[in-house]
């Protein structure tokens, strides 16, 4: 076992891992911090998205060990810090974003990350950025429009509510 | 996935000697060996990430060529390579998904050769040089059939030295589950004449289609590869597509590289 430390959600979080401990398994059984879903465990679905470094990683594809020393943030530090749900996380919950809610922790970090990049994205950019996330319940048109919302745009246009 | 020892190195001398194990295997973005280690298809004892190797990383101008250091990850490529090369840079914007290109690297991909890859495509069109630890190897003799390449055990690709083209595009149809091309063709024209390299297609991997490059080295227009057709004997058949439509794709996928090329 070797020791492992990072910042997680602004506070220094560590524990002993072993080489072959994946990233979204010291969230999960290490920090308690069960959000980050592992969906396919295969790199696949995007449901164990969090960022390192401000980049959204699929945290089932990279060892603990490689974010020693990182600053890594999951859905549990999406909140605004009077614990009210995010411009993001707010425009999932107005615009249906979601429906059983597996897909949904991967599918807002990695919102933010395009938002990050790319503050005002057409439609296009969002469906292409959102290629790595997967929604099984299959409720895109949501998560498309949630997502344009949270960017400041009028959605009113686009169909399906 | 079974356990293993992990390191992380500071240079390439450090990795090297690290290397020098047996049992010891590179680690770059780990999104293909992460899920390889996780099938147990492979069991190194020791993995030596390449991620904290500062020289390895980054995109540079050097005369008429883009180098690329052999860590650098698909997406750095795809922001910092894009006024030098537009061609290279497109493609490595367009492998896999945003998660996938902020941690892959340029050097997992070529050290692995997948028959389906990006890289190798541009990498045997644009006639580069794979530069490792001890040596440098011209593109043409570094891809050796489906993941297999001139790599010795242990061998570290540091950088990749790719001749900037006059014009280039990459044409990808992308296999829609797991977003690798099923065919795609990267097209390059320099002032000694054009290459054409297909992925994605041959059993043999990565392939430079050589009646293309002479008839768009005489003419290079999309219809100059009017009649031109690739057997279909060695083509990848699988339940995404026979062998027959994808020497199909080869010739339309091509056309597209050509028609799109600036
Ligand atoms: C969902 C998904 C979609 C993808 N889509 C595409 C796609 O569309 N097109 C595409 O081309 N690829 C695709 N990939 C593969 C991706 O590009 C990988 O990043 C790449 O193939 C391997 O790079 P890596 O840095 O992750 O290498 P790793 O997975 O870490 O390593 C791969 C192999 O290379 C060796 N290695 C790593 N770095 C070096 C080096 N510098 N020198 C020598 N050997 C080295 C390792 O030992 C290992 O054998 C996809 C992957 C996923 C998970
Ligand atoms: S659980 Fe990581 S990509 Fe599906
Ligand atoms: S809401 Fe159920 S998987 Fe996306």
């Amino acid at each position: 076992m070797t020791q492992v430390k990072m910042t997680v959600n602004g506070k220094a979080a560590s524990g002993d891992v072993e080489g072959r401990t994946l990233l979204a398994q010291f969230l999960r059984d290490s920090q308690g911090l069960t959000g980050t879903h592992v969906g396919c465990d295969t790199s696949q679905c995007g449901a164990c998205v969090v960022h390192v470094d401000g980049k959204a990683v699929k945290a089932c594809t990279m060892l603990a060990l490689e974010a020693d020393g990182a600053e890594v943030s999951t859905i549990e530090g999406q909140a605004n810090a009077d614990g009210s749900l995010n411009v993001i996380q707010q425009a999932f919950q107005d615009h249906h974003g979601l429906q059983c809610g597996f897909c949904t922790p991967g599918m807002v970090m990695s919102a933010a990350a395009l938002l990050k990049d790319n503050p005002k994205p057409t439609e296009t950019e969002v469906r292409d950025y959102l290629e790595g996330n997967i929604c099984r319940c299959t409720g895109y048109h949501n998560i498309v429009k949630a997502i344009l919302a949270a960017s400041g745009q009028d959605v009113s246009a686009i169909a399906a509510e | 996935m079974y356990n293993f020892d992990f390191v992380k190195p500071a240079t390439v001398d450090e990795a090297v000697k690290a290397l020098a194990d047996d049992e010891a295997q590179a680690l770059g973005g780990g999104q293909t060996l992460i899920p390889t280690l996780k099938q147990r298809l492979a069991s190194p004892s020791k993995l030596v990430s390449l991620t904290g190797i500062a020289e390895m990383k980054g995109v540079s101008k050097q005369g008429d060529a883009v180098v690329i250091g052999g860590g650098t990850t698909h997406r750095t490529v795809a922001e910092e390579a894009a006024s030098a090369y537009p061609g290279l840079a497109d493609l490595a914007s367009r492998i896999g998904d945003p998660a996938v290109r902020n941690r892959g690297t340029i050097g997992g991909s070529l050290a692995n050769n997948d028959p389906s890859a990006c890289y190798p495509a541009a990498a045997l069109g644009s006639g580069a040089t794979i530069v490792t630890n001890s040596r440098e190897i011209a593109a043409d003799d570094y891809f050796q059939g489906m993941f297999t390449t001139a790599l010795e055990e242990g061998e570290i690709i540091t950088e990749v030295r790719f001749p900037i083209p006059q014009k280039s595009a990459y044409a990808k149809i992308a296999q829609p589950a797991s977003r690798f091309p099923l065919v795609a063709v990267f097209v390059a024209q320099y002032g000694d004449g054009v290459r054409v390299a297909v992925t994605g297609a041959s059993n043999n991997g990565v392939f430079r289609w050589s009646e293309a490059e002479a008839a768009l080295s005489g003419n290079f227009a999309a219809d100059a590869l009017d009649g031109l057709t690739v057997a279909s004997d060695d083509m990848i058949g699988d339940l995404h597509g026979t062998a027959a439509y994808r020497s199909h794709l080869v010739g339309v996928m091509a056309k597209r590289a050509v028609a799109a090329a600036s």
